[in-house]
C-alpha cells in the first residue's frame, strides 16, 4: 500500500493575534505547527502501513520552513517527505492549491491512497482534500471518523455527518479527508526524531511538477481576499431576571425607552 | 537552571514531555479514581521508544545510562508518579538480567522490553521480608530439568500486568543471603498465578499485587547468575534504581510547585493575589529552592552512578532519601498554599500530595536509606 499524506504548516492556534493595524494574522513570533487534523491522517497512514505493510509519503506545499512539519512527520513515523516550495505558488487560494499538489501526486505516481484533514486550522475552507480529489480524478469522502476495512483494492470508511454517519465502500485508489474522531496520535518516537534529523527532504519546484505558470499562485487563484477586518462589536446586551410578568415588563419598558 | 543535556538527552525529556502532556495529564485523575492501570498510555510510551532507554544497543535499545532513565522519569512522574512507577517497574524488573544474566537470556528478554511489547517486574518482598530482606520464604529447589518454586511475593508493581517476572527465591535456605538466587517466571507459567491486588492511598494507577507460586515448574536455564549470587544482584539492582525513584520525587515536586505558584498568582484575597503576601512567597520559595537542590543530587548521583563508582550505594541511598523526603514536603506545602481547595479532589495536589508518601516508602525506606549511608561513613572513616 503506497499511501500519500497532505500536511500543511501552520500559525498555532493557541497564539493567534490579529495585527490591529493591518488586520491580517500576525504571524511573526507565532509557533508554527503541523495543521491538528493533518496529525490525525497521518496516524491513520501510519496505522495502516503497520497492519498492511508499504510506505507513507508526506507531502507539503509551502515556504522553506515548512520542512519542519515533514521532519516531524517522518518523526511521527512516515517515510519519506516532499517539499513543494516555489516562489511561484506564493498567493495561492484552495483552486490553486489543489493544482499544485495534484500535479505533485502525477509526477510522484502511484499512490493507493491519499490522505488529508478536513480543513487547515488557519483558513478553515475544506476544500484541498476535495479539490485535490476532482483534479485527480479520484472517488473521494470528506470528514471520514473511522476506516472499517481497508485491503489492497477498496477501503470501507465512516463518514462524521450531524446526526450520526454514513458507511462508505470506495474502490482505491482514492482520496479521504479526516476529522480528529479518527484515532490518537501517538508521540514522535526517538528513533523516530533521529531518523527525521538525518532524512533527506525531496525538494520540487514549480517547473519540477511540470505546472502551468497561469494555474499556480495568485495567477492561478480566482478568490482575492478583498479585505480582512474584525467584526464589528454587537450592541449592547441585557439579561433580565425575576418572574416571567417581571421580565416582560422590563423588555417592554426597555423597548418603549428606545422607540 | 541549564543542565547543559546532550542532543539526545533533551530529545529524550521532550518526548517524555509530550507524553506527559498528551497522554498522562489528561486522564490521570481518572485514572486514580478508578484504580485502573495504565495499560493504553504504556503503550503510548513504548512506542515513542523510551522503554528502549535503558537497554543496550546490541539488543535493540538506545544504550542510555542512568542518567538518561532519570531524565525520563521525572517528566513522566510530572503528569502522574503512578503511570511513571508502571514505567519505572520495568526497568526495575528487568535490570537483573541485564546485570547477571547470560547472553542467551539477554538475548531472550531484552528485545522485547525495548520496544515495549512485553514488560517485567521485580519480585523481591514478601509478607516477612520487606525492609529485612533475609526474611525471604519462597523457595526454588532443582527437579531433574527443572526449578520448582513455591511461595508468595507480595506488594508486587506491575503485578499481574507484567509478563516477565525476577523472581527471589531461597535455593540454599540455611546459607542465609548467600543462599538466594533470581529467577525468571513468565506469565502463563503452570503453578504461578496472581493473589489479591491492592486498593493503595496513593499511585492508584499502578497494579500492585501478590505472586502465588505453588509448585511452579520453570526450566533449568531460568535461573539469572550464579546459584547462590542472587542477593548480591538485588543490592545491584537497587543501587541502580533507586536515582530513578528520586527522579519521580523531583518530577512530583515540580508538578506541584507549577501548580501552587500558578495558583497563588491567581487567587485573590485581602484585595491581592495571595502571591503578594510574605508568607506564601516564603514557602514558595523554599520549595523552589528545595526542589532544585534535590534536582541537582538526583542528576550528579545518576551521572556518578553511570560511571560504576565503588560507593554507588551510598550516593544512591543519599538521593533517593533527599529527593522523595522532599517531594513530600513541598507536595504537602502545595496543598497548604491552596487552602480549601487544595484539599478537595477537583485540583491535582491532593493526589500529588498521595502519592508522594509511597516514594519514602518503596525501594527501601528513607530509614534503610540512612542506615546504608550510615554504614557506608563508618566504613570510610575506618
Amino acid at each position: 500500500m503506497k499511501i500519500l499524506v497532505c500536511v500543511k504548516q501552520v500559525p498555532d492556534a493557541k497564539d493567534v493575534r490579529l495585527d490591529p493595524k493591518t488586520n491580517t494574522l500576525a504571524r511573526e513570533g507565532v509557533e508554527s505547527i503541523m495543521n491538528p487534523y493533518d496529525r490525525h491522517a497521518l496516524e491513520e497512514a501510519v496505522a495502516i502501513r503497520e497492519k498492511l505493510g508499504g510506505t507513507v509519503t508526506v507531502v507539503s506545499m509551502g515556504p522553506p520552513q515548512a520542512e519542519a512539519v515533514l521532519r516531524e512527520a517522518i518523526a511521527c513515523g512516515a517515510d519519506e517527505g516532499v517539499l513543494v516550495s516555489d516562489r511561484a505558488f506564493a498567493g495561492a487560494d484552495t483552486w490553486a492549491t489543489s493544482y499544485t499538489l495534484a500535479k505533485t501526486v502525477q509526477t510522484l505516481g502511484g499512490f493507493d491512497l491519499i490522505l488529508c484533514g478536513k480543513q487547515a486550522i488557519d483558513g478553515d475552507t475544506a476544500q484541498v482534500g476535495p479539490g485535490l480529489a476532482c483534479r485527480l480524478r479520484l472517488p473521494y469522502v470528506a470528514c471520514v471518523q473511522k476506516t472499517r476495512q481497508v485491503s489492497a483494492a477498496a477501503i470501507e470508511v465512516e463518514r462524521m455527518m450531524d446526526d450520526g454517519y454514513d458507511v462508505l465502500r470506495l474502490p482505491l485508489p482514492a482520496l479521504l479527508t479526516v476529522v480528529k474522531d479518527i484515532n490518537e496520535p501517538r508521540v514522535a518516537s526517538l528513533k523516530g526524531k533521529m531518523k527525521a534529523k538525518k532524512a533527506e527532504i525531496r525538494h520540487l519546484t514549480a517547473a519540477a511538477i511540470g505546472a502551468d505558470p497561469q494555474c499556480i499562485g495568485l495567477a492561478g487563484s480566482p478568490t482575492q481576499v478583498v479585505r480582512v477586518f474584525s467584526p464589528e462589536p454587537r450592541g449592547d446586551r441585557r439579561i433580565f431576571s425575576g418572574s416571567v410578568d417581571e421580565q416582560v415588563d422590563q423588555l417592554v419598558a426597555c423597548l418603549k425607552a428606545h422607540l | 537552571m541549564d543542565y547543559f543535556f546532550t542532543e539526545q538527552q533533551q530529545m529524550i525529556i521532550d518526548t517524555a514531555r509530550e507524553i506527559t502532556n498528551e497522554k498522562i495529564i489528561p486522564a490521570r485523575a481518572e485514572l486514580d479514581e478508578k484504580n485502573q492501570f495504565p495499560r493504553a498510555i504504556l503503550e503510548d510510551i513504548a512506542k515513542a521508544d523510551l522503554f528502549s532507554i535503558f537497554v543496550p544497543e546490541e539488543y535493540g535499545g538506545l544504550g542510555g545510562g542512568g542518567f538518561e532513565i532519570v531524565l525520563a522519569m521525572e517528566e513522566l512522574a510530572r503528569g502522574c508518579v503512578g503511570v511513571a512507577t508502571s514505567f519505572a517497574a520495568s526497568a526495575l524488573g528487568i535490570f537483573p538480567v541485564m546485570i547477571a544474566g547470560s547472553n542467551e537470556q539477554k538475548q531472550k528478554y531484552l528485545p522485547d522490553i525495548a520496544s515495549g511489547a512485553r514488560w517485567a517486574a521485580f519480585g523481591l518482598t514478601e509478607a516477612n521480608a520487606g525492609s529485612d530482606a533475609a526474611g525471604i520464604r519462597t523457595t526454588a529447589v532443582e527437579d531433574g530439568d527443572c526449578w520448582v518454586l513455591n511461595g508468595t511475593k507480595q506488594w508486587i508493581t506491575n503485578g499481574g500486568e507484567s509478563q516477565i517476572y525476577s523472581i527471589v527465591a531461597m535455593t540454599d535456605p540455611n546459607k542465609g543471603p548467600r543462599g538466594a538466587s533470581i529467577f525468571v517466571v513468565e506469565d502463563g507459567d503452570p503453578g504461578f498465578s496472581y493473589g489479591k491486588k491492592e486498593d493503595k492511598m496513593g499511585i492508584r494507577s499502578s497494579s500492585t499485587r501478590e505472586l502465588i507460586m505453588k509448585d511452579c515448574r520453570i526450566p533449568r536455564d531460568r535461573l539469572v547468575g550464579r546459584r547462590g549470587t542472587g542477593f548480591i544482584t538485588v543490592m545491584k539492582t537497587l543501587d541502580l534504581s533507586r536515582p530513578g525513584i528520586a527522579s519521580l520525587g523531583i518530577g512530583l515536586a515540580q508538578a506541584a510547585l507549577d501548580e501552587a505558584v500558578t495558583y497563588a498568582k491567581q487567587r485573590v484575597q485581602f484585595g491581592k493575589p495571595i502571591i503578594s503576601f510574605q508568607a506564601v512567597q516564603h514557602m514558595l520559595a523554599d520549595m523552589a529552592i528545595q526542589l532544585e537542590a534535590g534536582r541537582a543530587l538526583v542528576y550528579a548521583a545518576a551521572k556518578h552512578i553511570d560511571s560504576h563508582p565503588k560507593d554507588m550505594s551510598k550516593v544512591s541511598s543519599m538521593c533517593k532519601v533527599f529527593a522523595t523526603d522532599m517531594a513530600m514536603k513541598v507536595t504537602t506545602d502545595a496543598v497548604q498554599i491552596l487552602g480549601g481547595y487544595g484539599y478537595m479532589k477537583e485540583y491535582p495536589v491532593e493526589k500529588m500530595m498521595r502519592d508522594a508518601k509511597i516514594l519514602q516508602i518503596y525501594e527501601g525506606t528513607n530509614q534503610i536509606q540512612r542506615n546504608v549511608v550510615g554504614q557506608e561513613l563508618n566504613k570510610e572513616y575506618s
